[in-house]
């Protein structure tokens, strides 16, 4: 095969800032297709007569209790990353590397702190996958969602590394990254509304 | 500005390809052409199971080649083959190996990533089918199996994603200096139609899958078990999500014909918008949602009001998508009525393709008019079996048009033309019999148990043929091409005369595209560059 020299390389057009905004698209379809069954579920349950709470509808059980503190605190969990990913982003741009390095390890740390709430939501409400529809419904969203997350990690993991390691000038990436965690504390508020707000 | 890298080093293929280059190439030509020939075979097997089902039709009570219990898995096995393991390829495989080309860049966008998702995709692929193979599937007795169908269609739904998210990127992010999306080839605009469309689809296929595979696997409370597997993700191998699927073959006919007519494109907005349209508004329909229409006949008057309501939305999300397809039909009539090309294999193709998807759009609209009692017939199967018929005759059409460059030689015309012809019946046999069976109320999802009035042992014998044609055509055009690109004719580094971008560098391309950065001044550079060459001015 014939091979050419190559071209001088074209001004780039924010690859990866655009790759990583179709797939936060993606993404938050994944989230709201799932968020939208759950309300059909949730719309389509027949109505009962809650001791404590009057008629509701007989989607979750009564003896089932959510940790809602742990949830509260994952969605401003999620708020402070989005503000560390933004510092991270401002300190790149002035080309101080201790700040970004310090942004993007505050932002890791903050990451595995929310999936850590989450197991620790998992491990509070002490319910099985196989118990009902409620239950395997709402681990597969929040098991998403964490996987989400966890992916939302390694992408800080990997702009940290490639940063900190002397790629100073790739500012894209990280304002990309933090274009990311964007996508994923508006995905968590979706389903901190839907499924540990309204139930 | 980022220095990730986007493409291979220039000596990866410069060597002679081998098998571990194939497996490991990140060359968008080759992972293009790894689609388009694992289709192949995906559409061979299909349309072999698709005739045994057929085929078991004709005589309801006589021939049982099938037992009861393997027949739902049967039909989605080929519904699968036909959708995800042909369509959907096919034209991720052209946009692959032809987008870039046509933008003037040196590699795709994510050049892994798309090759990490031709190889997620077949991984996926492979363990649905095995696992219907296995008793798994729709209805599937093993639920082991089951889980695996499941899951297998997950990995299928990511490597999808992964390959159309490239597409997109490269179309958004890699176009020549100068190349504004509305100065982009046809075909580059509906691929990234449908690539966003997959973007945004795949997604809720995958995560539906989820659900159902976490209530079967441990629940079974919620999702119907192995018998809800179609009731909630059935809606990825039907219609309109075969409709949204085909849209980058309208791209396919919008820069085959204008190119084989020696002419430009003139009403190029409109061509935009016609595929524009009928992306959204089939998009708008692809998941559970179905918008039918309850006519009522006479009655319509009796409460007009309510009737608009339930029109308007019918009107939108069905009839639309129809009038866009026709736009791309009239463009297309417009340009053969001016410069009367010749006949030639790919214009041959991609029409009769074209016809195939707008009989089975205006199919779907009558087949969702509750008084005409169709949901739920094997009407609906008339309605995807020539969409998808359509979508892979375009692809074809692709193929002759595009191949010469992606090989450097040529399919010939007089071999190819026939089979196009072959493409045509086999579109009618699978189509016209399944409308006249759905209005005598023959079930869908059955090969056996039923009866109705008429004579429906040669509406199925019809529809037998109809496979057993498109079956003989698929063969044969792949024995022709293979034959043609192993050993046919040079075809030179422009065949068609073409106008843009890809015609610019030599047949197949060398491993980064093209030599130099190309400035694009219009939305037919290359005809501009051969413009400025014959007057002696520069480019």
């Amino acid at each position: 095969m014939l091979a050419l020299p190559p071209a001088s390389q074209p001004a780039a057009r924010r690859q990866v800032f655009v790759g990583t905004a179709v797939a936060g698209a993606a993404g938050f379809m994944l989230i709201g297709g799932m968020m939208a069954t759950w309300l059909k579920f949730r719309a389509d349950a027949p109505v009962r007569e809650s001791l404590k709470r009057g008629f509701i509808k007989d989607w979750m059980p009564d003896k089932i209790v959510v940790p809602e503190i742990a949830a509260n605190m994952m969605l401003l969990g999620l708020f402070v990353i989005c503000i560390m990913a933004q510092w991270a982003v401002y300190s790149a741009k002035r080309n101080d590397r201790t700040h970004t390095g310090l942004a993007l390890g505050v932002t890791a740390l903050l990451a595995l702190a929310s999936i850590n709430a989450q197991i620790a939501i998992w491990t509070q409400m002490g319910v099985g996958a196989n118990d009902g529809a409620f239950h395997s419904m709402f681990y597969a969203a929040t098991g998403t969602m964490t996987a989400l997350l966890l992916s939302g990690f390694v992408y800080t993991a990997v702009a940290a590394f490639r940063y900190l390691g002397g790629r100073t000038k790739e500012v894209e990436l990280v304002s990309a990254h933090a274009l990311y965690w964007y996508f994923l504390t508006a995905a968590f508020c979706a389903v901190w509304f839907v499924i540990y707000v309204q139930k | 500005m980022t220095s990730i890298e986007t493409h291979l080093p220039t000596d990866v293929s410069a060597s002679t390809p081998t098998i571990a280059t194939w497996l490991t190439t990140a060359d968008h030509k080759k992972v293009g052409r790894l689609f388009i020939g694992t289709s192949f075979v995906g559409l061979v097997v299909g349309l072999v199971l698709a005739i045994l089902v057929t085929f078991e039709r004709i005589n309801a009570d006589s021939y049982q080649i099938l037992s009861d219990n393997s027949v739902p898995q049967v039909l989605a096995a080929v519904r699968l083959l036909l959708t995800f393991g042909t369509v959907v390829p096919l034209l991720l495989g052209l946009a692959i190996a032809v987008v870039p080309l046509q933008l003037g860049a040196r590699s795709n966008a994510f050049p892994r990533l798309a090759a990490a998702g031709f190889w997620t995709w077949l991984t996926g692929l492979g363990l649905a089918l095995a696992s219907i193979i296995g008793n798994g599937g729709p209805k599937g007795g093993n639920s082991n199996l089951v889980d695996l169908y499941l899951s297998g269609s997950i990995v299928l739904g990511f490597g999808v994603l992964m390959a159309a998210t490239s597409i997109a990127v490269s179309v958004l992010t890699t176009r020549a200096p100068g190349m504004g999306i509305l100065r982009a080839p046809l075909f580059t605009w509906s691929s990234l139609v449908g690539s966003l469309a997959l973007i945004l689809t795949m997604p809720v296929l995958i995560g539906t899958t989820v659900y159902v595979y976490v209530d079967h696997r441990y629940a079974r409370a919620g999702f119907g078990g192995n018998t809800g597997v179609n009731q909630w993700i059935g809606w990825a191998l039907s219609q309109p999500f075969s409709l949204l699927l085909a849209i980058p073959a309208l791209g396919i006919v919008l820069d085959v014909v204008p190119t084989i007519g020696r002419t430009r494109l003139a009403q190029r907005s409109v061509a935009f918008g016609a595929v524009g349209v009928v992306a959204v508004s089939a998009l708008a329909t692809v998941t559970q949602t179905s918008i039918t229409l309850p006519w009522e006949g006479a009655k319509f008057f009796d409460n007009a009001g309510t009737k608009i309501a339930d029109l308007l939305p019918f009107l939108l999300l069905n009839v639309v998508p129809v009038l866009g397809l026709l736009g791309v039909l009239g463009l297309s009539l417009l340009i053969l009525k001016s410069s009367k090309p010749v006949i030639s294999a790919p214009l041959t193709f991609v029409l009769i393709g074209l016809l195939g998807i707008l009989l089975g759009a205006a199919a779907h609209i009558v087949g969702l008019v509750q008084d005409a009692g169709l949901i739920g017939s094997i009407y609906e199967a008339g309605v995807y079996v020539p969409i998808t018929f359509g979508a892979i005759t375009i692809a074809f059409g692709g193929i002759c048009y595009w191949g010469p460059k992606l090989w450097g030689r040529s399919i010939p015309d007089k071999a190819a033309t026939p089979l196009a012809l072959l493409a045509l019946l086999a579109i009618g046999l699978d189509s016209i019999p399944y409308y006249v069976a759905g209005f005598a109320d023959q079930p869908t999802g059955l090969v056996n148990g039923f009866a109705y009035s008429g004579p429906q042992d040669l509406w199925n014998l019809l529809t037998c043929a109809g496979f057993v044609v498109m079956l003989l055509a698929s063969i044969a055009f792949v024995g022709l091409a293979l034959k043609s690109f192993t050993s046919g004719e040079a075809a030179g580094n422009d065949p068609w005369d073409g106008t843009s971008l890809e015609w610019a560098t030599s047949s197949p391309p060398p491993t980064e595209n093209f030599a130099g950065v190309i400035v694009v001044n219009s939305a037919t550079p290359l005809a501009d560059m051969k413009s400025a060459s014959s007057t002696g001015k520069v480019a």
